[in-house]
């Protein structure tokens, strides 16, 4: 129990009367006291409606869900004395100044009126937001924006914090800032949850990554886990002639039925079992046809591919029941 | 948690006055544009159809009334905002008093409304507008529409709680007008056909209007009942339509 930060168990929730749609459909989720644990998938997957549930902003029509210790729906006011959240949009007051949000926000967490003052320095400070404490956070950049906004949600150090999709929409300078943001907070013992569409976001900085589609969970465990799931490592071959490429794929020593072939790129990529084997087959065969290749490389699945994957997996099975 | 509730209040409260300080060409704006109303009506559109005695004693707690409906609007427009920049979420997931930002949005707007009836009181008495009526009926007759006007603000967050969304803002931008219109603020119910007579003598904004002329004009107080069950009326259905909105946006 103590090492559980997140429990969900079978939550439901389906917008707009019986007729809705279900936005979760029986998502379980467990995470780790102490963890970044990503939330990866499709827009419309439930990333948002599970981290608004989470946080207390929308209740479940059911299921058992649980934040640091306490019952989101019976308890919420206990539940918030220990969350922080960072949702998708800036939920800050654009009018006022950097200093001013902060100040005002710990002064709603109950600091008191001089602790809420010294408070805000520090962020700011922290942040790198100290010179542009008085200016409007209308007249902030995106990253600036998304600093503060996550600044706003650390005031009371939480125990959990929520980040949904933190680095949407943001150039890739402010993504990185957010990432070695979201970093630093990790060493402090704070539980993340992200929800992110960027499986490269998930593999920089989570632990676990739980795969959500259509409202469940279709896949969990670490990058490499998920990784290892759609069979090991493949082999790439880039030929100099994307007419080949047809030619290629008959000949080559490669399981045909899960080739993938992208003519724009003059590539082909297929699993294989044994590396070595694989490489010097792939090789021979293309000299011995007079076929001109630029490159051949042997590499582990990208987590695109493993999403892709799971989520056409998926699809399938819903179209088969 | 309740033994935050006026903490929270206030610290809401402090917020939108802060909001005044960062935009204070807003806050003259505000104040300016029912002055601007009221001399509009009073020398270039008016001249008041069926009025008897001096216009300026008429037209004036009619600008007064009108001042306070149009000011649901302002309301409207600030609850919206709020709502959709998504500040209201992290209010909303903070251990705070659950109604502090509502409570907090009626301060700032009870108090702008009373410095606007203020303005517009001391230009009234530039026109030539006086009230005769003594301190006490002087008294009753603000209070007669600092109450009108928190019926407004109620319509206005539950409107904006109902809507949501700035595109229905501009439509009841738009209807407050004929609304405010369809009232005796500007001109005597005698001087219309019946039957609008008879709808402009209902709407709440003429029973607020009248008892205000009334009591200013030191001419009794019968008319004071109607000002005040019709605005504890729209109060009865709003504020807690307004309340139950609010809680519910978790659903």
């Amino acid at each position: 129990m103590a090492d559980t930060a997140i429990t969900v168990e079978k939550a439901r929730k389906k917008y707009g009367g019986t007729a809705g749609k279900n936005a979760l459909d029986g998502l379980d989720l467990t995470v780790a006291r102490g963890t970044v644990h990503a939330v990866l998938g499709p827009n419309g997957a439930g990333k948002t409606t599970l981290v608004r549930i989470l946080s207390t902003l929308l209740l479940p029509d059911s299921g058992r869900v649980e934040v640091a210790g306490h019952d989101v729906v019976r308890q919420a006011y206990e539940v918030r004395l220990r969350i922080g959240l960072l949702g998708q949009h800036a939920a800050l007051d654009e009018e006022l100044g950097g200093h001013q949000n902060l100040d005002m926000f710990g002064r709603l967490y109950h600091l008191g009126a001089r602790h809420a003052r010294v408070r805000a320095d520090e962020l700011l400070e922290r942040f790198g937001l100290a010179d542009t404490g008085r200016k409007p956070v209308k007249q902030y950049s995106g990253g600036m924006r998304r600093r503060l906004d996550l600044a706003a949600s650390l005031i009371t150090d939480p125990e959990v914090l929520f980040l949904d999709e933190p680095t949407t929409g943001l150039d890739p300078r402010g993504r990185a800032e957010v990432w070695s943001a979201v970093r630093s907070l990790v060493g402090g013992g704070t539980t993340v949850l992200l929800t992110t569409q960027y499986l490269e976001e998930a593999d920089q900085l989570a632990d676990r990554i739980s795969v959500v589609d259509a409202g469940r969970v279709i896949a969990d465990g670490t990058a490499d886990e998920l990784k290892a799931l759609t069979g090991g490592d493949r082999i790439d071959v880039v030929l100099r002639d994307a007419g080949h490429l047809g030619a290629a794929v008959a000949l080559l020593p490669i399981p045909k039925d899960e080739v993938s072939v992208d003519p724009d790129r003059r590539l082909l990529s297929a699993p294989v079992t044994d590396r070595m084997a694989a490489l010097s087959g792939v090789v021979r065969a293309l000299e011995e046809a007079g076929i001109e290749a630029e490159d051949v490389a042997l590499r582990r699945p990208t987590l695109d591919e493993v999403f892709l994957h799971l989520t056409g997996e998926h699809q399938r099975v819903k179209e088969a029941a | 948690m309740t033994a935050y509730a006026l903490t929270d209040s206030w610290t809401m409260t402090r917020r939108e006055l802060a909001h005044w300080a960062r935009q204070p060409v807003q806050v003259v704006f505000n104040l300016v544009f029912p002055v601007m109303l009221l001399l509009m009506f009073g020398y270039l559109i008016g001249g008041g159809r069926g009025v008897q005695g001096s216009y300026v004693d008429y037209l004036l707690p009619g600008m007064l009334a009108l001042t306070m409906a149009f000011g649901l609007e302002g309301t409207m427009i600030a609850v919206t905002q709020d709502l959709n920049k998504g500040v209201v979420d992290r209010f909303r997931s903070m251990p705070m008093a659950n109604g502090a930002v509502l409570v907090g949005r009626s301060a700032a707007d009870m108090l702008q409304s009373a410095l606007t009836l203020c303005v517009l009181m001391g230009v009234g008495y530039g026109l030539g507008w006086r009230a005769d009526g003594g301190l006490g009926a002087f008294l009753g007759a603000v209070g007669l529409l600092l109450l009108f006007r928190f019926a407004m603000l109620w319509i206005g967050i539950h409107l904006a709680l109902v809507a949501g969304k700035p595109e229905l803002v501009q439509s009841v931008q738009i209807l407050v007008w004929p609304i405010g219109f369809l009232s005796n603020a500007l001109a005597s119910p005698e001087s219309m056909p019946g039957w609008l007579g008879t709808v402009v003598e209902w709407n709440p904004m003429s029973q607020t209007a009248t008892a205000v002329r009334d009591l200013f004009g030191g001419t009794g107080a019968q008319t004071v009942g109607a000002a005040i069950v019709w605005p504890l009326v729209l109060l009865a259905v709003f504020f807690p339509l307004a309340v139950r909105r609010f809680s519910r946006l978790s659903r």
